[in-house]
């Protein structure tokens, strides 16, 4: 076992190793018989106590990254060249006792799906005492000590907790056992791999906030990897960036994100909305071209196919890792002036307004859902009353158990509605089940589903999946229907050499593309988008967003536009509905839910998410968790969470009616809006 | 720069899709998939051109041979009736792969379709008609096949209904499940949302994506149709023509295991045993190839 | 979890409740007259029609199917019409005998098949899991007879190690009774070491994959206990339910392999019962064999649910 420290700033020779070292690596993958490399030339360092993030789309390698550093690479996956040092231990030439070792007391893992990190069949407790236990305790010492564990990752009522099994958990609370074991045996390094993907927006803050408390009291090192960069920018010192295997750029966030020195870097940063950036006005640029497959390679910069200002010699030799600051690399000659990049789309576009007067399109009047199973019931909407205007896009907003997706199933037809409901389009009622509607009715209301995966047909060519919906409810045949596919098709700029082609044989930003040419093939009326962009990657995101926004405006169409993202609902809504347990506690247009007044909740959840923004106002901590659809509160159902419930006592008794606090702005709150405009721009004051 | 790419995250991909080649290039690459194949290609011939093939006649009794162990005139010995066993055990394959995969293919085409039926459908009708489907396999497929060949008799059309009536539930329970899983994925609400019909909904949008799965289920079955076809036939019930039949060969000469008789009673045994394994190294290799 | 459990056996008690009705109305189909077949085609037809009515074969359907399940439920199978005496002794002891045979092969099969799968999935696409798995699986399918005559030709005839027949004769020791029901054990053995493979193979691959066997990897845990403590407790969970359903063909599996090696065992009774048409002999064999039947199945659910918490706890957060 090695006790150097090579670094590459100079220091003394007997300064501390640092957490990690990774110097030239490269792993590939065995596949029939062909080496690919998923990672190239890769080498960073983490420091002492600091905190790094790694940031890539998917097929970036940084997840193979992390496998590398713990030698758990799969079988046909090897580190083919450089070299790996954590606390100055190389773990490649370990032996399976001194691997064990490392793995136990100096490096731990927390990733993504806590629910199934966790084995089902042994309760939780034990599993957090399993880790004391390889540390040499006795059985009776490891299960205090684990107890002891879960209350510090602020699991309330840890002894109850320790008896339970991993699917009585809720995700939070999964991942903080998680997190427990990983930190319990006090790790000098601790890898976490978008730990807080699989979670809701409050729940991942708290998370979040707990990682960052742990980190400062533990002095352990963090290699952080997500493809999230706002949570990078709240949970790290140092970024790197990967793409295609290759770490492109380096260096402290904040310099990062506020001052990009790769083209990627910027093109990537330019696909994230922030404050300020509509559809119309300060548009997200895509990045043009394809993300390469994992383990393609060619000579020259990786970049070059889709870099705007790519030169001859970018292709033909690739570019080394430039320093350009102080702990700042980036592989780009032309590093330099990459600040000037070139945009790839318009930056303002002329959308037309949605007309303004002739009543709504969609009315939705006392829509509740209740589902029973086992003889519980669960009440997925409550008295949902909603107009969705003609020509606008309304996005809807909440966490799980919102009821966000009930309400769209609702009004397509899918879930009928209880007893009750009133739902009309155009004026004229809409049957609860789709069997029960009119041609002309199913054709008015179409969806793009989240996954495309799914929501594709993977037996049929992309030209029937667009051409049916043509076929049958626009009533198109020969001729005509040529000619509409056509031209849809080139809306959704997509070619006609994809016709014949399936599913599978397309990249994700493409399936999408079809579904949605799919959803406007019948000429809608209203279009629900639910969560249409959250399965793609960021650069093709901003893509698809874009051309959902052109569509609209050429097509003329409603959008209900549903996402857990609030950077993009701002984005691309004109008003926005905010769900909380089946209930609408806010709707109003899009730039005062955002900037306030607004609904306690909405202003937690605002609080909640990460943005690169940069400017963070003091976090509102919600306290619990979500409550169950079967068991809501009494009187306001967010009053068990409100950090603003009122002393009265009225919140547990009373559910607030959804009434108009300014013009057009509807809450859902007990607190009247002067009190909470100044309670809130209180908290915003430095 | 291409949109083709290896692994879309997140859907299921069967290897023929991983590798993008088409399924009967992976299948003609596995060594499994060939040696069952050839297995199966010998039987198939052997039924065709039996006589042929055989070096003597099948049904020739000598009277003076009898029971003679194998010779370099008599390969496999003669049997009971001084007839060769060899040219009985070429020419034995035919009768078995006349009923057993037409029993399969009646079986296959019921139970797909009334699995798709339950597995669309549900409703009540579904869970009555699951419970009467666990009730009739609460015995095992063989005693119910036995039972009713013996109340409705050994001809070939009867062995073959009844086979294939019984495979139907059978199949029809996994074609149900198959049709359930895909009954989550978005395309199935997409297509409603357009409008279609239950009938187009079943056969046009999910029977293609269930296809391997009942490809599988025949292949298997199949192996478990010569089984039950030559089971019947050991305990008497073979089907009565004038064509040899390996499983009656078995059951009228293991009697005489006793005495030392082995060849007769070992090498259509061992006939069976070779179909019926070629069979499931192709249904094997059809399973990996197909569900990944 | 009593609700599931009630409703389960309720479950099991209505279709049981259905296969008898399936039973005795099938026995209507089988052509044949009864008294015919016991008195022989030269009797005269007013003694065949004085039989009839003796046994009770020319009343209406239902009050024949009422009298014959009450008559099950107390106990009182009938009268077989092969052998003019009680049904249910003769079945009683062919049951034990078909157990004897029956537990000899589940017990070498169970450790077998389990250990066999395991290592099969401990080796994954090396050339000792291929072997197992397609052993397994031409062994599952080869009907019994076949794998009982190969057997039979290479140890009874050529080597003369055990013998051709499974009863051992009256008043053996049980070493003796041993030895005879090895032979017939092999068929059984082969058939279910396919099935019970299979499954303990695949689940056992399906945890060695999952993210808790790594989280349990990581953490630094011994391969050994890795293995034991997290991978064979969820991996046996579905090996479970198929030993049960294995009881299925293990049942038709007697029929033949105790015609086979002339063993007086349930699968023979049925099988003779058919033959000769003796329709109380042959529907209380099949009725005891599908309530064994369902007796298995439904103890391999409720041992599920018992074993996976999941079940066990009910709520799904």
């Amino acid at each position: 076992m090695t006790e150097t420290a090579p670094s590459p700033a100079p220091g003394p020779a007997t300064a501390p190793p640092d957490a990690v070292l990774v110097e030239h690596m490269d792993v590939s993958y065995r596949v029939r018989g062909q080496d690919r490399r998923a990672l190239r030339d890769v080498s960073f360092r983490i420091g002492r106590n600091e905190s790094y993030g790694l940031v890539g789309e998917s097929g970036s390698g940084k997840s193979t990254v992390a496998l590398a550093l713990t030698r758990y690479l799969p079988r046909n996956g090897r580190v083919s060249a450089g070299s790996i040092r954590i606390a100055g231990r190389d773990p490649l030439a370990m032996n399976a006792a001194e691997l064990r070792d490392l793995r136990a007391h100096a490096v731990s893992m927390v990733y993504q799906e806590p629910g199934k990190a966790l084995n089902p069949a042994i309760r939780v407790g034990n599993q957090v005492a399993e880790v004391y236990e390889v540390a040499g305790l006795s059985r009776a010492e490891a299960l205090e000590r684990a107890e002891a564990m879960l209350g510090k990752v602020q699991i309330s009522d840890p002894r109850r907790v320790t008896q339970r099994y991993p699917h009585e958990l809720s995700g939070g609370m999964a991942q903080r056992v998680v997190i427990a074991m990983a930190i319990a045996a006090e790790p000098s390094l601790l890898i976490l791999d978008e730990p807080t993907t699989a979670l809701d927006a409050t729940v991942e803050a708290e998370v979040l906030d707990l990682i960052a408390g742990l980190r400062a009291e533990l002095d352990t090192s963090l290699l952080f990897i997500s493809h999230n960069l706002a949570v990078i920018a709240k949970m790290c010192d140092r970024v790197g960036v990967l793409y295609a295997g290759e770490l492109i750029e380096e260096g402290p966030a904040r310099q990062v994100f506020d001052e990009p020195r790769h083209p990627y870097t910027v093109g990537l940063l330019r696909c994230i909305p922030r404050q300020g950036q509509r559809k119309d006005h300060g548009r997200l640029d895509a990045i043009p071209g394809f993300l390469p497959t994992p383990g393609h390679s060619q000579p020259g910069c990786i970049f070059a196919p889709r870099c705007p200002i790519a030169e001859e010699r970018c292709r033909d030799e690739a570019p080394p890792a430039f320093d350009v600051g102080v702990g700042r690399s980036s592989r780009c000659y032309l590093h330099d002036s990459v600040a000037a990049l070139p945009r790839n789309t318009p930056a303002d576009v002329q959308l037309p307004a949605p007309p303004s007067d002739a009543g709504p399109i969609v009315t939705l009047r006392n829509v509740s859902k209740t589902f029973s199973s086992r003889g519980e019931e669960a009440r997925a909407l409550v008295g949902v009353n909603l107009d969705i205007e003609r020509g606008e896009t309304l996005g809807l907003v909440g966490e799980s158990g919102s009821g966000k997706t009930t309400l769209a199933r609702a009004l397509l037809g899918l879930t009928p509605p209880d007893a009750g409901a009133a739902i009309e389009l155009d004026g004229k009622p809409l049957g609860g089940d789709l069997r029960k509607r009119s041609g002309t009715q199913l054709k008015a209301l179409q969806i793009v589903f989240q996954n495309p995966d799914s929501a594709l047909n993977r037996r049929h060519t992309v030209r029937r999946l667009i051409a049916r919906p043509l076929a049958k409810l626009a009533g198109l045949s020969g001729r005509a229907l040529d000619e509409r596919l056509a031209d849809l098709v080139r809306s959704v700029r997509m070619e006609p050499r994809h016709l014949p082609l399936r599913p599978r044989q397309l990249s994700g930003g493409l399936k999408q593309r079809v579904a949605i040419a799919r959803a406007f093939g019948g000429g809608p009326r209203v279009v629900v988008l639910d969560e249409p962009t959250s399965a793609l990657d960021v650069s093709v995101q901003a893509a698809i967003l874009n051309l959902l926004a052109d569509l609209q405006a050429k097509e003329q169409v409603t959008y209900l536009f549903i996402s857990h993202d609030l950077g993009l609902v701002r984005y691309l809504s004109d008003r926005i509905a905010v769900l909380y347990l089946g209930r609408i506690m806010e709707l109003g247009p899009a730039e005062r839910v955002f900037s306030g007044p607004h609904h306690p909740y909405t202003e937690a959840l605002l609080s909640a998410v990460p943005s690169l923004d940069g400017q963070r106002t003091d976090r509102i901590k919600l306290s619990g968790e979500i409550p169950s659809a079967t068991n809501p509160p009494t009187g306001c159902v967010f009053h068990t969470r409100c950090p603003r419930r009122l002393a009265s006592g009225i919140c547990e008794v009373a559910e607030p009616p959804l009434a108009e606090v300014e013009p057009g702005h509807l809450m859902s709150c007990h607190i009247p809006i002067d009190q909470l405009t100044n309670l809130q721009s209180k908290a915003r004051m430095p | 720069m291409t949109e083709i790419v290896a692994m879309p995250a997140g859907a299921v991909t069967s290897e023929a899709e991983k590798r993008g080649q088409p399924v009967w290039r992976l299948l003609l690459g596995r060594p499994t998939f060939d040696v069952g194949v050839a297995i199966l290609l010998f039987w198939i011939i052997c039924a065709i051109f039996g006589e042929s093939i055989a070096p003597h006649n099948p049904l020739a009794q000598q009277l003076l041979g009898t029971n003679k162990p194998p010779s370099a005139q008599h390969w496999f010995g003669t049997d009971s009736l001084g007839r060769d066993v060899l040219s009985r055990v070429i020419t034995g394959s035919r009768s078995i792969l006349i009923i057993a995969p037409l029993a399969t293919l009646l079986g296959t085409v019921l139970g797909t379709a009334l699995g798709l039926a339950l597995g669309y459908l549900r409703g009540i009708v579904d869970t009555v008609v699951s419970r009467v489907v666990e009730a009739v396999l609460a015995l095992p497929a063989i005693i119910i096949i036995f039972l009713f060949v013996v109340a409705l008799g050994v001809s070939t059309l009867n062995q073959v209904l009844i086979i294939g009536f019984i495979f139907t539930p059978l199949i029809a329970r996994t074609v149900r499940s198959a049709v359930q899983v895909e009954g989550q994925l978005d395309y199935v609400p997409a297509a409603r949302l357009l409008g279609e019909r239950s009938g187009r909904m079943m056969f046009v949008e999910i029977l293609p994506n269930v296809l391997p799965t009942v490809l599988v289920e025949f292949t298997v079955r199949l192996g478990y149709a010569i089984f039950a076809v030559a089971t019947l036939a050991f305990l008497g019930f073979g089907v009565q023509v004038s064509t040899p039949n390996w499983g009656t060969d078995i059951s009228a000469s293991y009697v005489l295991l006793g005495a030392g008789y082995w060849w007769e009673t070992l090498f259509p045994a061992l006939a069976i045993a070779s179909l019926i394994i070629g069979i499931n190294l192709v249904a094997d290799s059809i399973e990996q190839v197909l569900a990944g | 979890m009593a609700r599931y459990l009630l409703k389960r056996v309720g479950l099991a008690i209505v279709t049981l409740f259905l296969l008898s009705v399936i039973i005795f109305f099938a026995g209507e189909v089988l052509p044949g007259n009864p008294a015919r077949s016991i008195l022989g085609p030269l009797a005269a037809e007013s003694a065949v029609r004085a039989l009839d009515h003796q046994l009770g074969v020319d009343r209406p359907l239902l009050t024949q199917y009422w009298s014959w399940i009450t008559g099950m439920l107390h106990g009182n199978m009938g009268e077989s019409y092969q052998y003019q005496s009680p049904v249910e002794p003769l079945l009683r002891a062919a049951l034990a005998n078909s157990a004897k045979l029956a537990a000899l092969a589940l017990i070498v099969i169970i450790p077998l098949g389990i250990l066999g799968g395991v290592v099969a999935a401990l080796n994954v696409g090396r050339p000792v899991d291929r072997i197992i798995s397609l052993t397994g699986l031409s062994a599952a399918t080869v009907p019994e007879f076949v794998s009982g005559i190969v057997v039979i030709v290479i140890f009874s005839v050529v080597l003369k190690w055990l013998p051709a027949t499974a009863q051992a004769p009256a008043g053996s020791s049980f070493l003796t009774q041993l030895r005879y029901l090895l032979l017939p054990a092999i068929p059984l053995v082969f058939v279910l070491f396919g099935y019970i493979a299979r499954m303990a193979r695949a689940g056992t691959i399906e945890a060695l994959d999952s993210d808790y066997v790594r989280t349990a990897t990581l953490k630094g845990l011994r391969r050994q206990v890795v293995i034991w403590r997290h991978v064979l407790r969820n991996s046996l969970l579905p090996t479970i339910t198929v030993i049960a359903t294995q009881t299925g063909y293990l049942i038709g599996g007697l029929v033949v392999v105790e015609t086979l090696f002339n063993y007086q065992g349930i699968g023979n009774l049925i099988y003779h019962a058919a033959t000769a048409k003796d329709f109380p002999m042959l529907e209380a064999g099949v009725l005891t064999v599908g309530v064994i039947y369902m007796v298995a199945t439904l103890i391999a659910d409720v041992l599920t649910t018992l074993l996976n918490p999941r079940l066990r706890t009910g709520a799904i957060r």
